[in-house]
This record gives C-alpha cells, sequence and structure tokens, in this order.
C-alpha cells in the first residue's frame, strides 16, 4: 500500500504494509538510526519520536496512522527546547551505554515545550515511560532541571 | 564537539591480522600465551587463573609493548585502513596513532556499553603523553587477542571490572612511548637535547630557542625512530588528567542519535534473521511448516538451525510477521522441564545440610552457653534477566576464505574462535568490529559465545554471500536463557552472652556458570569461585566460621550478571549480620566497624558513608536508615539507604520506597571521578530495580515473563537520590563497574527490618511466584 511519511520536513512515499510499526519505517526505510528498537509494546519508551509535537511510542504506531503529520525525530529535531535539553545532556555526562538517550530527549524536550519550570513531580510523570537500563535517571532529572534553567535565561 | 569515537565499520580487515612482518619477540614474553585456538576449552589456563585470583589485579604487565608491524612497515593502512589514518601518521604501539593533524586516536581493547572504557583508557594515554583533552579520540580495537588481550584474563574481553585496573599500566607505558619518540623527533629536527624538550597540553616547546610545534608536525619523523625500550612512567602526584572529571568522548554522538550500535549496521544486500527459539531450554525443532511465513512479501527464506527456525527476510517487520505464522512442532524429550518451584525445592532441601566445606575456622559456630543466642535463616534467590536496553545482535558476512562481525562482543577471542568453528575458518580470518553496545550487564560475554555461534548458524544455512543481521526482539532475550543463578543460602550464626559474633555457617545452593566451559579452568577443586564470592571472604572477625556449597545441575543456562555471585552474597551475608547486630543490641556501623579487624579499606568506606548520612542523626517521620558495606573485584562500596513503605495506586501498603542513597567508593585511583560517581548511581539503580520487581520464574520449563510489562525495569519515579564520595586513594586503579550493585539490596532490606520489623528472606521485594 502506497503511504505518504512528513519526516524531518522531508516528504517520503512507500509502498508497505500499512500495519508497520513507524519505528521500522523510520529504521529501516529512512535508515534513520537514532531511534532505537527496545520492547515493540510501549513499555520502554527508546522509540519516541515526536509527532505533531506530541512524543509518540513508534513501535506501536501503525504506519496507516501517521498519514498527514508531521513526524521529528532525534537527527532533526530543533527548538531553543531541544537545543537546552542537549547542551544540558552533553554538560554533565547523562548518558552510559547511549542507547536509550534519543527516547529520553524527545521525552523531555516535549515536557520542556509544555511547562518550562517543571517540578520533580512533573519530570517523573513525563518521563516514566523511558527505561534506561543502566539507571542514569539521576542525570536525566539534573540535566531537565538545567535545561529549564537555561531557557529561562 | 564532533563525533570524537568511531567504531570504523568494515575497516578491519582480516588481512590485518596476518601475521606478516610480524617478529616473535615484539611481543615480550607474554605471547606464549596467547590463544586463538579453534576449540573452546583451550583457553590459556594460567591466564585465567592469574584472572581470578584478582591476581588479577597484582598483574603481570608485559615489559615491551605489542607494536604494529604495519607502522614499521610503512603499510600504514594495513591494520584499519579507513578513516583514521594518514599518510604520515605515527603508530607507536597497537594502542595509539597520532595523525598529521594532531589529533590522537587511542585503540580501545575493551568494548564500550556506557562503563567507560573509550574515555577512561584514551585519559591514561593523554596523561604521559601530555596531550590536549581535545585532540583525543577513542576506537574499538579489532579483535585480536595477542595484541588486545585482556592483562587479567589472558583473552581479549571485557568483564570483572577490569578493564581500567588492567589498562593502568598498559596505556600509560602506551602514552609515555608515543611522548618519548616526539621527543625524540623533535630534538633531532630542532638540534637541541631531548632533556630541554617540554611537552604540555599538546605543544612541545624548547624554551631556549623558542621553538614549538604540535604533535602532528613531528607525527612522520617519530613513525621512523625506534620505539625506546623503557620508558619512565609519572609519579601520580604529576597526574593533571587522571582524577579530572574529563568530559566523556562518546557524550556528544549519544545525545544526537548519531552512535552506531550493531543493529543501526547497515551493508548493501543486508537481510534481517529472526529465530524462533525452542520454548523450553534444550528443547529442539522436530518439524516446520513454513509456508505461511514464505508467503509473508520481504521473507527470503526460512531454515532450521540448531538454534531454532531462522526467517530471513530483507526487513525486520517482514521477518516479525513471518516468525510469527511459522508452525513448529518441538522435541521437548531432553529439554528441562522443571517449574522454578520445584527447582527451588530442591535446593531448600540441600541447603539443610551441610555442603562441601570450602572455608572452615574454629569449631562450628562455636560453643553455646549460657546467654548465647543461635538463629537461623534461609534465603532464596530468584533467575534473574540482563535486559539490556539493546537487543543481542550480530552482523556477519561470510564466504569460503573469511568472515567480517560487526557486533558488541564482550569476549572477542572466544566469539572468534566459536565463529571460526562454526564455518569452518581460521580464527584469523574472522575479523570483529566491536560496536557500541547498548548495555550489557555481562549478557554480551557468554563462555559459548551464544549470539556469534547463531549468527554463523544463520549464515552457514543460508549459504549466501549477503550480510546478515541478526536480531533478537525483547521476548527473545526475556526467554533466551543464560541469567543469573537462583540460589538459595541458610545461613547460622550465633553471639555469646556478652554481644559478640562467635559463629558463622554458611550453605550455599546453586549452579555453576563455570563448569563445563572454557572457564572452568578457574575453578579451584571443583568448585566454581562465582558461587562463593563475597561469602567466603567474609571479612568480620569470627572465630567459628564456616562456608560450605552444594551444586546442583539444573538445564537452565545461567551467566554472569553484574556483580556476578555477589549480587547474591553480598545481600545474605550483609543481611544476616545486620540481623546478628540488632539482636546483640549493637549498632549497625559501629557494630561492623569493631569485626572489621585489619580490613581498612571497608572501615575506610563504611566511616565515610557513615559521615556523609549523618548516620545517628534524626531520620525523617516514617523512613528508616539501612546500612551495607561489600568488596567486590577488589574495590569497596558502603552504601545507606533512607526507605520508607510505598503504596500501590489502591493506597495499599507494599514494596520499599528508597528516598536517598549515600554510596562511599574506594576504587584505588580514581581515573575519572565523574564516571565512578555515574557507575555508583547506575550500580544502585540496576541492583535496585532486580531487587524489588525481579524474576525469572519457569512453569514446565517455559520461562513466564516476556517483555518489561512482566519484567519490570526500574523507572525515574522510583529513582532515589544519590550522592557520592570517592575515597582519595593512591592505589592503584580497581573496577567501578559492578561494585556499586550489592550493597544496595541489603541496605534497603536492613532499613526495611528497622521500619516493618520484617527481615527480607526473599528476592524480590515484591512477591513473584515461583
Amino acid at each position: 500500500m502506497q503511504l505518504d511519511f512528513d519526516v524531518n520536513g522531508k516528504k517520503h512515499s512507500l509502498d508497505i504494509d500499512p500495519q508497520t510499526p513507524l519505528l521500522w519505517v523510520i529504521r529501516d526505510e529512512l535508515r534513520l538510526t537514532g531511534t532505537k528498537f527496545g520492547c515493540g509494546i510501549a513499555q520502554c519508551g527508546a522509540c519516541t519520536v515526536m509527532i505533531d509535537g506530541q512524543p509518540t511510542r513508534s513501535c506501536v504506531t501503525p504506519a496507516a496512522a501517521v498519514q498527514g503529520v508531521k513526524i521529528e525525530t532525534i537527527e532533526a529535531i530543533d527548538s531553543p527546547e531541544a537545543r537546552a535539553v542537549k547542551a544540558a545532556w552533553v554538560a554533565i555526562d547523562v548518558p552510559q551505554c547511549g542507547y536509550c538517550q534519543s527516547g529520553q530527549i524527545i521525552s523531555a524536550i516535549a515536557l520542556l515545550s509544555e511547562n518550562r519550570a517543571p517540578t520533580d513531580d512533573d519530570i517523573d510523570g513525563a518521563m516514566a515511560g523511558n527505561i534506561c537500563r543502566c539507571a542514569t535517571y539521576v542525570r536525566i532529572r539534573q540535566a531537565i532541571k538545567d535545561a529549564a534553567a537555561m531557557l529561562k535565561e | 564537539m564532533g563525533n570524537r569515537f568511531s567504531t570504523s565499520p568494515g575497516s578491519h580487515r582480516p588481512e590485518a591480522q596476518s601475521q606478516a612482518g610480524r617478529a616473535p619477540d615484539a611481543f615480550g614474553p607474554e605471547r606464549a600465551h596467547a590463544t586463538t585456538s579453534t576449540t573452546l576449552t583451550a583457553l590459556d589456563r594460567r591466564s585465567l587463573l592469574r584472572g581470578l585470583a584478582g591476581a588479577g589485579l597484582g598483574l603481570v604487565i608485559g615489559v615491551q609493548l605489542p607494536r604494529r608491524a604495519a607502522a614499521q612497515s610503512g603499510a600504514a593502512t594495513a591494520m584499519s585502513g579507513g578513516a583514521g589514518e594518514a599518510v604520515g601518521t605515527f603508530a607507536p604501539n597497537a594502542f595509539i596513532r597520532i595523525a598529521p593533524d594532531s589529533t590522537v586516536t587511542v585503540l580501545i581493547k575493551h568494548i564500550e556499553f556506557g562503563q567507560g572504557p573509550y574515555t577512561g583508557l584514551a585519559t591514561l594515554v593523554a596523561e604521559e603523553l601530555d596531550a590536549d583533552w581535545e585532540q583525543m579520540r577513542a576506537e574499538a580495537a579489532p579483535a585480536d587477542t595477542e595484541l588486545y588481550k585482556n592483562l587479567a584474563f589472558g583473552v581479549q574481553g571485557t568483564g570483572g571490572s577490569t578493564a581500567m585496573a588492567n589498562s593502568y599500566e598498559q596505556m600509560r607505558k602506551a602514552g609515555a612511548t608515543a611522548r618519548a619518540m616526539l621527543v625524540a623527533a623533535a630534538s633531532a629536527a630542532w638540534g637541541v637535547p631531548a632533556a630541554e624538550i617540554a611537552i604540555e597540553s599538546g605543544s612541545i616547546t624548547h624554551k631556549g630557542t623558542g621553538k614549538a610545534a604540535k604533535f602532528g608536525e613531528f607525527a612522520d619523523a617519530a613513525s621512523r625512530l625506534e620505539p625506546p625500550e623503557n620508558v619512565t612512567l609519572k609519579d601520580p602526584k604529576a597526574f593533571r588528567l587522571i582524577g579530572t572529571d574529563l568530559p566523556k568522548l562518546d557524550t556528544s554522538a549519544k545525545t544526537t542519535g548519531a552512535a552506531m550500535f550493531t543493529i543501526d549496521v547497515d551493508k548493501p544486500g543486508m537481510l534481517t534473521v529472526l529465530i524462533a527459539h525452542p520454548p523450553a531450554f534444550g528443547a529442539t525443532v522436530k518439524a516446520v511448516d513454513d509456508k505461511a511465513a514464505l508467503a509473508v512479501p520481504g521473507v527470503v527464506a526460512v531454515k532450521t538451525l540448531p538454534q531454532g527456525v531462522a526467517v530471513y527476510a530483507e526487513k525486520f517487520w517482514a521477518a516479525k510477521t513471518a516468525r510469527d505464522v511459522l508452525d513448529i512442532a518441538w522435541d521437548t524429550s531432553k529439554a528441562e522441564t522443571r517449574s522454578t518451584s520445584e527447582i527451588l525445592t530442591l535446593y531448600t532441601e540441600a541447603a539443610a545440610k551441610p555442603g562441601r566445606i570450602v572455608k572452615q575456622r574454629g569449631a562450628e559456630l562455636g560453643a553455646a552457653n549460657d546467654g548465647s543466642k543461635t538463629i537461623e535463616a534461609e534465603y532464596v534467590f530468584p533467575y534473574l534477566a540482563h535486559a539490556p536496553m539493546e537487543p543481542l545482535d550480530c552482523v556477519i558476512e561470510a564466504d569460503a576464505d573469511g568472515c567480517q562481525v560487526m557486533a558488541g562482543s564482550q569476549m572477542q577471542t572466544i566469539d572468534q574462535a566459536a565463529i571460526a568453528q562454526v564455518l569452518g575458518l581460521r580464527p584469523e580470518t574472522v575479523s570483529i568490529t566491536t560496536m557500541l553496545a547498548g548495555g550489557s550487564f555481562g549478557r554480551r560475554a557468554t563462555p559459548n559465545a551464544d549470539i556469534a555461534v547463531e549468527a554463523a548458524h544463520a549464515a552457514k544455512a543460508f549459504a549466501s554471500k549477503r550480510p546478515l543481521k541478526l536480531l533478537w526482539t525483547r521476548e527473545d532475550d526475556i526467554r533466551g536463557g543464560r541469567y543469573r543463578p537462583a540460589y538459595v543460602h541458610r545461613l547460622k550464626g550465633r553471639i555469646d552472652a556478652a554481644g559478640n559474633i562467635v559463629g558463622w555457617q554458611q550453605t550455599i545452593v546453586g549452579q555453576s556458570i563455570m563448569e563445563g566451559t572454557p572457564f572452568a579452568s578457574m575453578m579451584k577443586d571443583g568448585i566454581d569461585p562465582t558461587m562463593i564470592e563475597g561469602a567466603e571472604d567474609l571479612p568480620y572477625v569470627i572465630p567459628n566460621f564456616q562456608v560450605d556449597v552444594h551444586k546442583l545441575d539444573v538445564g537452565i543456562p545461567v551467566l554472569w550478571w553484574r556483580s556476578v555471585g555477589h549480587s547474591v552474597t553480598g545481600f545474605s551475608t550483609e543481611t544476616f549480620i545486620d540481623e546478628l547486630l540488632a539482636l546483640a543490641g549493637k549498632d549497625a556501623v559501629e557494630g561492623r566497624l569493631a569485626m572489621l579487624g585489619e580490613n581498612t579499606r571497608h572501615a575506610g568506606v563504611l566511616r565515610e558513608v557513615a559521615r556523609m548520612a549523618d548516620w545517628g542523626g534524626k531520620v525523617p517521620e516514617g523512613r528508616a536508615r539501612g546500612v551495607a558495606v561489600h568488596k567486590s573485584f577488589n574495590s569497596y562500596v558502603a552504601q545507606i539507604a533512607e526507605v520508607s513503605v510505598g503504596k500501590d495506586s489502591a493506597g495499599k501498603e507494599k514494596a520499599p520506597r528508597v528516598h536517598k542513597v549515600w554510596c562511599a567508593v574506594d576504587c584505588g585511583i580514581a581515573v575519572n571521578p565523574n564516571i565512578v560517581r555515574a557507575q555508583m548511581e547506575g550500580g544502585i539503580g540496576y541492583g535496585l530495580g532486580a531487587a524489588l520487581y525481579n524474576a525469572i520464574t519457569l512453569s514446565g520449563g517455559k520461562v513466564q515473563q516476556g517483555n518489561f510489562d512482566t519484567y519490570r525495569s526500574l523507572r525515574i519515579n522510583e529513582m532515589p537520590d544519590v550522592e557520592v564520595s570517592i575515597i582519595k586513594s593512591g592505589e592503584a586503579p580497581t573496577g567501578v563497574g559492578e561494585p556499586g550493585v550489592p550493597p544496595i539490596a541489603p541496605a534497603v532490606a536492613n532499613a526495611w527490618a528497622k521500619l516493618t520489623g520484617t527481615r527480607v528472606r526473599k528476592l524480590p521485594f515484591v512477591d513473584i511466584p515461583a
């Protein structure tokens, strides 16, 4: 089935099974590999992408369901919040293995885009869907606060 | 900051590992121990033993560094061909390349999966080279046992928290050698004595003449010089980089999506392979109906392998869809079909009687007198999956002449030999590019090279030159075995009338990880050290002491899991000592300190953590604090956890809620304190998640968990605040990847006992029926 995708500002038309999860469209068809496979059942958040500004688990989102929407991935996401989050991540060396971090960063950008002064509870609420097996959570929490501070300046 | 590391995909060609131009004497005495045998049982016994004793750490460092034949012969691109190596590159040994643009690339022999060797080992080189941190780069070393063996094991591999410990002198020597050669080249070019030349932050200078240069300007000249036989290493007091929080080399790429893992590899014509594994360990394929699977668009082939049924497809989704519709009849006649509840019943029965004695002093528990008290406790530990974020995967491209592998290989020597054996190749024709791995926690270091062997069988059965990417799904990972072994421990302890702990007896029942593997050579008198580590070396001075062990044979495959035996013994010993001290009416910190005798480093971290937490001070209402201290992999860690009783969504009381953890660590010289702190934070989170929620259970041989819904991971809302203090030390560095794990669960359990009066005897805290 011919389907259209708007990813990172580029239009793609692909002939694929409409049930294919968006994750595998992004990874296997468009060769954007920053978005990761971790569980396939929306439990870990490694596959998180932005769809019309909302953080979305691409591993359970069928290709057919993302027609006519704007999809942004880690490779291209750019906004004041995105720049602040990435800078804060680098400044305190958040990543360990790094595999879940694209999803973590997308979720953090989504949080700060809605709420520029998140409390610990806000952070827990927005980030609890993203698993990090290295448990970099202490630094994720700190980096989000640092990014919020940068955005205030 | 740009991308400061690479894995140079495809650049490590097999011919790079040929013997051409390699002088035997270039490898020093270590050469005799090198092994790349095609049989997996042929790993060198002495080398492995050296690793075991933690011996390890008094390490034999080769007098000479392995040199790169290629650089000497002028065929500068032979080894790593690709990106980094321009004409005029200076490669004084197998670990360093200095390019004409002055970038210094360190070839890292240890896999990077978050524990920090890319940054840590590059720091050692940069320190002795007096380089500027901005010019440093890291790159994965190829699979080559002779050049890149772990000096603690004798084979190329990462584990036992040895990366820094075994590299500390070797990498510094590599850096110092390169420095001496740059100085010699500058001395010749400038016509000034070498002794008058200084190097600081990547600048070579001569005061008298005012001459100055960057490394790149002398890279070509230095590459024509013979390396000095001996170099002097810096006095640690002169360190400028070691001991500082240098930014990690891999952070930037890991925040932009650019970091490449095995799952991200793409090659022309590559197929994705998924394997349907048996429903029970030891089951085999009886018959396959693959009609429906082959009808899925994009599916290229279905083949039966020793490991199961493989689907080869153009893309992941086609492979997954097809695998779901395979109709397979399995032969379970030789499979392990018992339930974990049955197995643990056998363990409990065995634990009722003393096993084979591995350590004994004094008499059994000592005399029972008036006023003495004796207590007994049985502990039950579950099987645990590692569940790294990146499920297991391997890219393989094979033909009759050789094979190229790209994978998160944690035991390159073993993987290389195992692949060669399956494909009928010589090990040296199997090249491995070690990719960044999305976690491991031990899972990628399998003595039987499971994922590599599976990939090799997939390639063999397909008999095509198309590259294959073998992927496991999360369910494959959780159900695929190689678990932290389940254990039952029975402890007896006695205190005398004065409250002194006078007797201790511990019976350990479990499975061996090493038996029947190449690591069996590390077993002593038939006893697997991973069953008793952390128990037989209890640091407390107790006059009557015994540890004994029962090894049972179970068909569930087991493996080292972050901190290995210590993940079990740390819990039983540190909760039981806490219980005995409480029974004697003694303070948990003071009581431990009084029994630590000559174990001053245990005492050091315990005092420090008590200071940090203001132990004995006021604790917030509704909370309690527990402490634990444990040595593993020659590092010492003490933790205090502040805990309350958590409530579930219905408001019912349930598992511990951990608010704060104070952690003191003594790992010798902390090469990068920021990475040490990160490893403590991560170890606490990893250990806590498992202790709270995790068990792998089997019913009729079938694993009952499958994904993160049934095998929970700690999430950010469950992560305590963590404060880490590193003991200042002049001792050689020891590991930090694992030692943060063992103390957390007992510290939480000890707090839980204070809060609720209930001693935790069975993990996880949240009940999961076995």
